[in-house]
């Protein structure tokens, strides 16, 4: 079990505090506000993230210490799931960042349905793109 | 209550996702199936089962008759003639696929296949592929703004080197029915095969084969409240002798050595192996009963109920997909990515779908990365256009 950084635990406290799917969404699409987007020159078919149907971009800028994952998507709810998925990693090594149980993480913010084997929306999909970018040799 | 469905508490699984707070409106996708199917397909595995066509037995005597008397009823609700032939397949995506390798001995490189800029990945791929295997071209038929299938055009589309016409009478995404009969009766003249993908219109009109003249119609049972994995292949009489045999196994087999084999005509030669009995069963069963219901009742409310989604989208100043004329609308809010929709409907308990709908270079010519489709059936009511409507304001609140 990796730690939870402070801004992970006061996320969770912010999405516990949510009592209707209103607030939840609401804070979900401020999260996406919040995320720093892969620029455009980016967002080429190379970094495109297969299996999902929304298009979702991944980049692992490899310069940086630590890692650091650049996403971007086209909805706007989903540029809120992956802010808050990169919130969970931030800091972390790549085996630490294999060793996060994603599912758990989302199930302790409330969000768990967003990772249902049956949802399109490519959270899924991103993760695993993550743990492959992870495992190629630099 | 506007627009109430009389017909509503026969289907035990709509009932059920109203305790579980969903709206089925996906209907397009898979129907909710009615008591008189989940009875006949338990009462079917409680009598005791057996293989069809194969045994002596007094049990195999019965599976088959079941059997095949289920064909001569499905074959008598497709309004099909004496001579003309029900294969069962899984689906409509198998019955496709089974024509494209079932005529493939006809065609030659250079050789033309048409279908319509609308079609279901289901009735685009099998040709596409056996396109590109055999050098064939694969012409696309343009559909005009409302999303019918622009006729005059696709006429003068035919030529000498044309086999194979395969079109749909109702696009799951436009939702636009089709008048098909100039197309087809112009088809049949110049000796094009025509295949109708009936997979979404059959369960919103019945059938009939004697009007529709094409050379074969497919649909899918789940999509006609019937059970999963199981679809219909109607082969015409004169067309059923251009198809070879294109999967081997048990049952299919007239005489067979090691190095040689003959094998049985349609139908039989068309369904190798065990077929899906029981739901095979089940399905003629659902289809006596709707059979027996009114349809022009049901048409009708259908109709009052797409209207009423119809309006409720205009109003409210959704773009809408063509100009559907049944049992569905797709359509996407100004300015909105359909995937946030989506998901704030499903916060909501609206059961609608987003994407592509499996016709991804429909989508890609109308230049939309995705759609919401709200689909229809029998058992929907005015609540559960309401309902939606007003989660889709909710969703919309949230996201504008």
């Amino acid at each position: 079990m990796i730690e939870l950084s402070a801004a992970a635990q006061q996320a969770i406290d912010d999405f516990q505090a949510c009592k209707q799917w209103e607030q939840r969404a609401r804070l979900l699409l401020q999260w996406g506000n919040r995320l720093d987007e892969l620029p455009e020159a980016q967002r080429t078919s190379d970094n495109l993230v297969h299996g999902c149907e929304t298009r979702v971009w991944l980049l692992l800028d490899r310069q940086t210490e630590p890692l650091r994952f650049q996403v971007a998507s086209e909805a706007r709810l989903l540029r809120g799931l992956l802010a808050l998925l990169l919130l969970r990693i931030d800091g972390l090594t790549a085996e630490q960042i294999t060793a996060v149980d994603a599912v758990e993480w989302f199930n302790q913010l409330g969000l768990s349905r967003q990772l249902s084997p049956s949802r399109s929306n490519g959270l899924n999909a991103v993760l695993n793109t993550m743990h492959e970018l992870l495992q190629q040799p630099t | 209550m506007l627009l109430p469905s009389p017909w509503r508490q026969f289907f035990p699984g709509i009932l059920a996702l109203a305790e579980q707070q969903q709206v089925w409106l996906d209907s397009a996708a898979t129907a909710q199936k009615p008591q008189v199917m989940i009875d006949t397909l338990s009462q079917y595995y409680q009598k005791g089962v057996a293989n069809v066509h194969r045994a002596q037995h007094q049990p195999g005597e019965r599976a088959t008759r079941a059997f095949e008397e289920a064909r001569s009823s499905i074959a008598s609700w497709l309004q099909a003639g004496e001579q003309d032939q029900v294969i069962f397949t899984k689906g409509t995506t198998e019955g496709i696929n089974l024509l494209s390798q079932a005529l493939a001995h006809q065609l030659q490189a250079g050789d033309e296949i048409l279908i319509s800029a609308y079609e279901h990945h289901a009735n685009l791929l099998p040709w596409q592929q056996l396109a590109l295997s055999r050098g064939l071209k694969l012409k696309i038929l343009p559909m005009d703004s409302a999303g019918h299938l622009d006729i005059d055009h696709a006429i003068s589309q035919l030529s000498p080197r044309s086999r194979v016409l395969a079109v749909s009478t109702l696009s799951n995404v436009v939702g636009h029915q089709q008048s098909l009969e100039r197309l087809l009766s112009a088809a049949r003249d110049m000796g094009v095969w025509t295949v109708i993908d009936g997979a979404q219109a059959a369960v919103h009109q019945r059938p009939n084969l004697q009007q529709l003249d094409c050379d074969f119609f497919v649909c899918s049972a789940h999509k006609l409240y019937g059970p999963d994995g199981v679809g219909i292949l109607f082969a015409r009489e004169r067309a059923v002798s251009a198809l070879r045999h294109w999967q081997f196994g048990g049952e299919m087999v007239r005489e067979c050595d090691y190095q040689h084999a003959e094998f049985l005509p349609a139908p039989l030669g068309f369904e190798p192996g065990t077929p899906s009995t029981a739901n095979i069963v089940a399905f003629a069963a659902t289809l006596d009963w709707l059979q027996r219901l009114d349809s022009s009742a049901i048409a009708q409310h259908e109709a009052a109920l797409h209207q009423t989604l119809l309006k409720g989208l205009q109003t409210r100043g959704m773009q809408i997909i063509g100009a559907p004329n049944c049992a569905l609308v797709s359509f996407n809010a100004p300015g909105i990515h359909h995937a946030d929709l989506a998901l704030l409907l499903g916060e909501q308990g609206i059961a609608v779908r987003a994407g592509h709908h499996c016709a991804m270079p429909l989508l890609k010519s109308l230049g939309l990365a995705g759609a919401l489709r709200v689909s229809l059936a029998m058992y929907n009511d005015g609540d559960d256009i309401q309902r939606f409507l007003s989660a889709l304001d909710q969703a919309l609140e949230i996201l504008q």
